[in-house]
């Protein structure tokens, strides 16, 4: 008889218990980010897929076309070019092309860098209808950013 | 019987008294459509819906649209005439509770002097509409939540009936008016027991979560509604509104006075808004305790009723009928 009473009490107290936690939950605010109108920063771990850094001292990338990353890269997708200038020490870049349908974000190509010249960047929103709307060129999309 | 008939002629009575259950069957389903989503939202840290209308207030109007413009779907080894009729059975006596329900001192279609057991005994309809749509769908899921359901709402009827059994015994009548009227003092005040009990007999009749077993959607897909799309399955939505609409009513008439309130002008029919007020309270009840607890297992659900609330509504009845005596 006593198991019976104590049984029903405990049990009782546990539901009264139970309706606070979500009463506390329905007054406290939401965590929903209201996505389209909305954003959050996005982590600095994010991988996005690769760009050329801009280097703040000098205002240009930092790719002295070596070409590692090309020659590194599992999927085959960075395709670059480099040309011999007048009065310019080493080959300068002059074309930089990311096939990102290809790219696994294995990161080799960050890593392999001798210059630090390229990094993950943290663009999410890159849906597309065509497959050329993933072919970037890195060195247009360095040049554009401010 | 000063209701509304000492102003219009009877007929008009009549039409006034359906349509305004109409107007409280349809409206309290979108009502209660919207309330419970966004509530069950909220009670997770989520908004719920946001996208139709101004913090999604018309996407019930969507949902209605789409439920309407969907095929009914029969399926072939089914029993087609009586897979029709459950929803009708199941929707068609929602309306003839309300006819009773004292909204405030004069807007009430009738006062029967049987008020209570007529609408106990329509409510219990329902559980016939459950069957016969758990047996007609010719599955094995629809078939344990309808037998779930007749076992569940067989036997949580008499712990509800007996904890009501001692207001009336307080009262001596089954006038809903007439229990309102008797209410110097909220019966909640006077009968903890009997509401407590009554409560989560409300919660079991109405087959609301956590005592859901009917349609247990992780083990029963669906239960007794598996098979039914588009608007027979909305009847079956609006019927569940309408019934929880009811117990809540038939609460607040038992145990929170009601029409009882701060005086309004005009209060023979501005009552109706305290009314509500409460009704709302308990529809809100209903709702907070459904994303608070998991689904009970059916040995459970057995014992609570036959081991815990039977005998202590018993007791219950048994000691105010001791006190009414004295």
């Amino acid at each position: 008889m006593k198991a019976y009473f104590t049984e029903l009490f405990t049990g009782a107290w546990s539901l009264i218990v139970g309706l606070t936690v979500t009463l506390k939950a329905l007054f406290s605010p939401v965590v929903t980010v209201q996505y389209p109108r909305q954003k959050i920063d996005v982590t600095p771990n994010y991988r996005g897929h690769i760009d050329l850094i801009k280097d703040p001292e000098t205002g240009t990338h930092r790719c002295i076309t070596c070409g590692m990353c090309m020659r590194d890269c599992p999927s085959d997708c960075i395709y670059l070019e480099g040309e011999k200038q007048e009065g310019v020490k080493g080959k300068v870049l002059t074309l930089y092309t990311l096939d990102y349908t290809k790219c696994s974000h294995c990161g080799a190509c960050v890593e392999v860098c001798p210059t630090q010249a390229l990094d993950y960047c943290d663009d999410y929103e890159v849906a597309g209808f065509a497959r050329e709307d993933f072919h970037y060129d890195l060195l247009k999309r360095v040049e554009e950013r401010e | 019987m000063q209701t509304l008939n000492s102003y219009a002629p009877e007929i008009i009575r009549i039409v006034m008294a359906v349509v305004g259950g109409a107007v409280v069957v349809f409206g309290n389903a979108l009502v209660m459509g919207y309330m419970e989503r966004k509530l069950a939202g909220h009670f997770q840290r989520r908004t719920g819906p946001m996208e139709v209308g101004f913090h999604g207030l018309l996407q019930l109007v969507i949902d209605g649209i789409k439920l309407m413009s969907k095929q009914l779907v029969i399926p072939a080894k089914a029993d087609k005439p009586l897979f029709m009729l459950a929803p009708i059975i199941s929707f068609a006596p929602v309306f003839l509770p309300l006819l009773v329900i004292p909204f405030s001192d004069r807007i009430q279609g009738f006062d029967l002097d049987v008020g209570l057991l007529f609408v106990l005994a329509i409510a219990s309809i329902n559980v016939l509409a459950v069957l016969v749509a758990g047996w007609a769908s010719n599955n094995k899921y629809s078939m344990f939540g309808a037998f779930r359901a007749v076992a569940q709402n067989v036997a949580y009827e008499i712990p509800m009936l007996l904890s009501l059994l001692a207001i009336v015994f307080m009262t001596n009548t089954f006038s809903l008016r007439g229990i309102v009227e008797a209410q110097t003092v909220w019966f909640i005040v006077l009968q903890p027991v009997a509401f407590i009990i009554y409560l989560i007999c409300m919660v079991a009749e109405t087959n609301r979560a956590p005592f859901d077993l009917a349609e247990a959607e992780s083990e029963l897909t669906a239960g007794f509604h598996t098979e039914y799309s588009g608007m027979s399955f909305s009847l079956f939505m609006m019927a569940e509104y309408t019934n929880m609409f009811i117990v809540s009513c038939i609460a607040t008439v038992f145990f929170l006075g009601g029409t009882s309130g701060i005086p309004l002008p005009y209060f023979e029919y501005t009552g109706i808004i305290w009314f509500l007020l409460k009704v709302y309270l308990f529809m809100f009840f209903l709702v907070w305790i459904r994303w608070t607890y998991p689904r009970t297992r059916f040995d459970q659900l057995m014992n609570l009723c036959w081991k815990y609330l039977l005998p202590i509504s018993l007791v219950n009845l048994l000691i105010t009928v001791v006190v009414v005596k004295l």
